[in-house]
C-alpha cells in the first residue's frame, strides 16, 4: 500500500526496515530532514540516534556502530561529506560495511543549499586518501531513496565496504508516494566483527599494515572484490533508449527531466532515449557502450561542469561523439531546456 | 591466576619480593605477539616506556575482574596503535583523535560491554580535542585511558598540546613559546566543568607508588564502566624517553620533577551523575513508519479524470499554506490512484517570505516533478500573480485569491479564476482555511479530482475537531463560491482550460 513520503524521510524508513538501528549525524540543509526522520523513528524501535558534534565524528561513531556489526548509517551534503572523508576511507580499509547518504548541494565551498551532482567525483572517485572503492547509488525519486538505501546496506555488507546514496537536494525534499512492502532483507553473517564476546575476541578490525607487502596483498584483496562488483553489481535503466539515434544519459533529478524530455522530443517525432546509470559506481560501463552502439551521439546532461561525462566518455572510448549539458549553481534544468538542447543537436545527428 | 582477593597481596609485595607475581605475564596478554611482523616476544615499545606500564595496568584489571571476553578495546593513532599485538581482547584500531566517537559507536551498539578508549597526548588532546569533550559530555559509558607524554611519540617527537613551557620539540626549536603556541592543555581541569563525567583522575608513572596509584585508578575507571556509571578517564603521565632523550630512570624522574607540576595529580570527578533516563515508548515498526495505516485504499468512489498530466504551480506567502495545499492535492492525487509528485520552493526562492510549490498529477509515471509552465497556478498574494502568471500557457488555468485581477498588470495569457479565498476564509472564521476554500473552488471549477476525495483526506490529516469542521465548511464555501459565480464577469469562464 503506498503512502506518501519526503525523499529524506523515504531514507529512514527504508534503513530502518533494512535494519539499520543505528544513527549518527549532524545537520545540513538539504539533508537534514535525515537525521530529524532518524531522531523520531530510530527510539521508538530501540535503536540509536545521536547528533555527533561534527560530521568527523559521525562517521567515526558509524565506524565504531559497524565495527560492533550492525547496520549504521550517516547522512550530509557537501561540507559534511568533505568531512567525512577520512573516515570513510579508514571504513573501507578496515572493511567495515556502512551507509552514507549525500543529499548533494551547491558547491564548492559553502556554495548554496540548491540541488546539484557535484559530489560524483568525491563519492565516485573515492574523495578520501588510497586505494578504495565506495559504492554510489543515485535515486531518481522518493520510493528509490528508500529502495536503494535497503541496497545500499545488502551491497555493504556483502562486499564489507561504505556504499553512498548519492542523491540531490530535490529527491531529498520531494513528496511522491511509497510502497514499504515487500522488501526481503537477507542479514549477513559477521563473524568479524567486535562485539566485546569470547567468539569474537580474538577478531582486529583495523586498516593500518607496517609491512609493504602485507599492504599491498590487502590492497590486492579488495580490488579483487571491486573489480567482483563490477562485473555483478551495475545498475542502470533504459528509456525509449532501443532505436535512440540521440541518448542522453543522466541519473538522479536530472534523469526524470530527461524522462519528460524524451517523452516530448519522441511527440516530435526525434529518435531520442535515455541511459540513466543507477550505480555510479560500480558505473555501468559495458550496458552504456552498449545501449550507445547504435546512437549517433550521446548527450551527458548533469548538474556539474562535467564530472559523470569522464566515465561515460571512458565507457565509450570514443566509439560515439559525447557532449555534456551541465547547470551548476544549484540550478536544474527545466524540460524545455532539455529540448531546445536537443533541436539544437539535431543537425548534428539527424 | 590472581583473582580479586589477590590484588591486594600483588600491592603489599610489589616492592619487596613480587617481582615474580608483578612480571608474571597477564592472561589478557597474547603468549606470543603473532600480529608483530619480528620479535615475536619483546613489544615495539622503547625501554622505560610508560605505554608498556599502562598496558599491564590494564591487562590485570581486566582479568582480575573477569572482563576480558566482554572488553573491545580501541587504540589509537599514536605509538600505541599497534596494543592490539599484546592486548588479547577485541581490537578496533580508530582513525587519529577519534576514539572516543569510535568508542561511542561500539558501546551504543554493545550496551553491556566494556570499551577502553585508549589514547595519546596528540590524539586526544589537538586532534580530538571535540570527540572526547562531546563523548565526556554525553556521559558516555566508556572510559578512557589518556597516556600524557607531553610530546609525539609516533612521528618522532613534535609538539603536543601537553608540551610543557620551554620544552623543545621538533616544532618547538627553540622550547614551547606561550605566546607562539599557548600554554599546555589540562583536560582533566578542562573536563572537569562538565556535567555528565562520572570519575576524572590524574595518575603519573613516576615512581613505584604512583604507578600503584595508578593501578587503583585504571581498576576504578573499569569498575564504574561495568557498574554504569558512565563516563572516566584517567590521564596518565607518562615517559617517553627516547624522544626526550633521557634514560628511562631519568624519564621518570623528569615526569616527577616537570610534568607533576604543571599536571597536578588529582581526582577531579568522582561521583555518579545523576542522569534521569527517559525512556520512550517501543512501537512496532510498521507502526512507527505508518506502513499499516496508509489510507490510499479509502478512495471514495471512482473519479473520472480528464487529463493524462495535470500539474500545478500553487504559490503565497508563507503562512499561507500554500505548501498544504499542494500535498493536500498529493495525498487526494495519490488515494485516486494517480502517480503524483510535490516539490517544494527550495533554495533561494524560499527567502523571501514567499513559498511555492509543485504538484504533479499523472496516469503513468512521472518525469519532471519541477515544472515550467503549470497548467494550473494558485497564486494567493498577488507578488505570485504577477511574478508566475506569465509561465501559465493559454489553455491553462490560473486561480487567484481576490475578487478581481489588480488593474496594472497585462492580461494573462490564461483565464483567471478569481476566488475571495481570504475574504471567505475571513466570514467563516479561521484566515487560515483560505487555502481549503481555494481547494473547494478549484476542485469545482476543474473537477481534476474528486472532493469528497479532499474531504476524506481532511478528516484523516486535520486532527482537531473545530478544525476540521471550518475545512468541511472552507471547501464547500469554495464550491459555492464558484457554482454561484459561475456567470459572472469577475470570474473568468474556466471552461477553455484544455487538460
Ligand atoms: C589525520 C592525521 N594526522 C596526522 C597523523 C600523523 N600522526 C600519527 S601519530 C601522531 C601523534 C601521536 O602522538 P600522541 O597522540 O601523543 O601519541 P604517542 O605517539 O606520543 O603515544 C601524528 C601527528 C595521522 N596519522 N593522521
Ligand atoms: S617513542 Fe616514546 S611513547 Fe613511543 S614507544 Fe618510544 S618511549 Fe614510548
Amino acid at each position: 500500500m503506498r503512502q506518501l513520503c519526503e525523499g529524506n524521510v523515504a531514507v529512514v524508513k527504508g534503513a530502518i526496515l533494512a535494519g539499520c538501528r543505528a544513527y549518527y549525524g549532524y545537520p545540513i540543509t538539504p539533508a537534514s530532514e535525515i537525521a530529524e526522520a532518524a531522531a523520531l523513528y530510530l527510539p521508538q524501535v530501540g535503536g540509536t540516534f545521536v547528533q555527533a558534534e561534527s560530521e568527523v565524528a559521525s562517521i567515526n561513531m558509524v565506524y565504531g556502530a559497524a565495527a560492533a556489526g550492525v547496520r549504521a548509517m550517516t547522512a550530509s551534503s557537501g561540507p559534511g561529506l568533505s568531512l567525512m572523508q577520512e573516515g570513510i576511507s579508514y571504513l573501507a580499509g578496515a572493511e567495515l560495511p556502512c551507509v552514507i547518504v549525500d543529499v548533494v548541494r551547491g558547491g564548492p565551498g559553502l556554495g548554496n543549499i540548491a540541488p546539484e551532482q557535484s559530489d560524483y567525483f568525491a563519492t565516485v572517485k573515492g574523495g578520501g586518501h588510497g586505494n578504495y572503492r565506495n559504492f554510489v547509488l543515485a535515486p531518481a525519486s522518493v520510493q528509490e531513496m528508500a529502495d536503494l538505501t535497503v541496497l545500499a546496506f545488502d551491497l555493504a555488507d556483502r562486499y564489507r565496504n561504505p556504499a553512498i546514496l548519492l542523491a540531490d537536494g530535490f529527491t531529498g525534499q520531494m513528496i511522491e508516494p511509497i510502497d514499504l512492502e515487500g522488501y526481503e532483507i537477507s542479514p549477513v553473517e559477521k563473524p568479524w566483527a567486535v562485539k566485546g564476546t569470547p567468539e569474537t575476541r580474538n577478531n582486529l578490525l583495523s586498516s593500518i599494515y607496517l609491512e609493504t607487502d602485507e599492504l599491498e596483498a590487502h590492497v590486492r584483496e579488495m580490488e579483487a572484490k571491486y573489480i567482483r562488483a563490477q562485473n555483478v553489481e551495475t545498475r542502470f535503466e533504459l528509456y525509449q533508449a532501443e532505436d535512440a539515434e540521440l541518448l542522453l544519459v543522466g541519473f538522479g533529478i536530472v534523469s526524470r527531466v530527461l524522462r519528460s524530455a524524451v517523452d516530448e522530443a519522441r511527440r516530435q517525432g526525434l529518435r531520442v532515449g535515455l541511459f540513466r546509470p543507477i550505480s555510479l559506481w560500480p558505473f555501468p560501463s559495458q550496458a552504456l557502450a552498449k545501449s550507445a552502439a547504435k546512437a549517433e551521439k550521446v548527450l551527458v546532461v548533469e548538474l556539474s561542469n562535467g564530472q559523470m561525462v569522464e566515465d561515460v566518455r571512458l565507457a565509450l572510448n570514443g566509439t560515439v561523439p559525447v557532449e555534456l549539458y551541465g547547470r551548476v549553481g544549484g540550478n536544474v534544468p527545466s524540460v524545455e531546456e532539455i529540448c531546445e538542447q536537443l533541436s539544437g543537436q539535431r543537425t548534428v545527428w539527424a | 591466576m590472581a583473582g580479586e582477593s589477590d590484588a591486594g597481596v600483588v600491592e603489599a609485595q610489589a616492592g619487596v619480593n613480587g617481582y615474580e607475581l608483578i612480571h608474571a605475564k597477564s592472561p589478557v596478554f597474547y603468549d606470543l605477539y603473532d600480529r608483530k611482523s619480528e620479535l615475536k616476544f619483546q613489544t615495539h615499545y622503547c625501554p622505560g616506556c610508560g605505554h608498556g606500564i599502562v598496558h599491564k595496568l590494564i591487562a590485570e584489571a581486566l582479568h582480575d575482574l573477569g572482563l576480558q571476553d566482554k572488553t573491545i578495546f580501541v587504540s589509537p593513532v599514536g605509538c600505541s596503535v599497534f596494543a592490539y599485538y599484546y592486548l588479547d581482547l577485541g581490537n578496533v584500531q580508530a582513525a587519529h583523535g577519534r576514539a572516543p566517537a569510535c568508542a561511542t559507536g561500539l558501546k551504543r551498539a554493545c550496551p553491556d560491554k566494556m570499551v577502553i578508549a585508549y589514547q595519546g597526548d596528540g590524539d586526544l588532546a589537538a586532534i580530538g580535542t571535540a570527540e572526547i569533550v562531546h563523548a565526556a559530555n554525553r556521559g558516555e559509558n566508556i572510559t578512557c585511558f589518556f597516556i600524557n607524554n607531553a610530546i609525539y611519540g609516533m612521528t618522532g617527537g613534535q609538539m603536543a598540546p601537553t608540551t610543557l613551557v620551554g620544552q623543545k620539540s621538533t616544532t618547538s626549536p627553540f622550547g614551547r613559546r606561550p605566546s607562539n603556541e599557548g600554554f599546555p592543555l589540562h583536560v582533566c581541569e578542562l573536563l572537569a566543568t562538565l556535567q555528565a563525567p562520572a570519575y576524572i583522575e590524574r595518575v603519573a608513572l613516576s615512581d613505584n607508588k604512583n604507578i600503584m596509584r595508578a593501578r587503583r585508578a585504571v581498576r576504578k575507571a573499569l569498575e564504574l564502566q561495568r557498574d554504569g556509571a558512565g563516563f572516566s578517564l584517567v590521564e596518565i603521565l607518562s615517559p617517553c624517553p627516547t624522544i626526550w632523550n633521557l634514560d628511562p630512570v631519568e624519564a621518570r624522574r623528569w615526569v616527577a620533577e616537570k610534568m607533576i607540576p604543571e599536571f597536578p595529580l588529582n581526582v577531579f570527578r568522582d561521583r555518579k551523575p545523576e542522569v534521569a533516563v527517559a525512556n520512550i515508548p517501543q512501537r512496532a515498526v510498521a507502526d512507527v513508519l505508518e506502513i499499516a495505516q496508509t489510507q490510499e485504499s479509502r478512495t471514495v468512489g471512482r473519479h473520472f479524470h480528464p487529463f493524462e498530466n495535470l500539474s500545478f504551480k500553487i504559490a503565497g506567502f508563507g503562512g499561507q499554506g500554500v505548501l498544504l495545499l499542494g500535498q493536500l492535492l498529493t495525498e487526494m492525487g495519490m488515494r485516486e490512484g494517480l502517480d503524483v509528485s510535490w516539490l517544494p520552493s527550495y533554495g533561494p526562492e524560499m527567502r523571501s517570505g514567499s513559498a511555492h510549490c509543485y504538484v504533479c498529477l499523472s496516469k503513468k509515471r512521472i518525469g519532471a516533478p519541477l515544472v515550467s509552465h503549470p497548467d494550473v497556478l494558485v497564486a494567493m498574494n498577488e507578488p505570485s500573480l504577477r511574478k508566475f502568471a506569465p509561465e501559465v500557457p493559454s489553455e491553462g488555468l490560473i486561480f487567484y485569491n481576490r475578487n478581481s485581477l489588480p488593474t496594472d498588470i497585462p492580461q494573462p495569457q490564461a483565464p483567471v479564476v478569481c476566488v475571495p479565498a481570504s475574504e471567505i476564509a475571513d466570514g467563516l472564521g479561521s484566515a487560515k482555511a483560505a487555502n481549503v476554500v481555494m481547494l473547494g473552488a478549484l476542485l469545482e471549477a476543474t473537477e481534476c479530482l474528486a472532493s469528497a476525495t479532499a474531504l476524506s483526506v481532511l478528516e484523516d490529516k486535520v486532527k482537531k475537531i473545530n478544525l476540521l469542521e471550518i475545512d468541511r465548511r472552507a471547501l464547500e464555501a469554495g464550491r459555492r463560491f464558484i457554482d454561484q459565480h459561475a456567470h459572472d464577469e469577475a470570474v473568468t469562464q474556466p471552461d477553455g482550460f484544455a487538460y
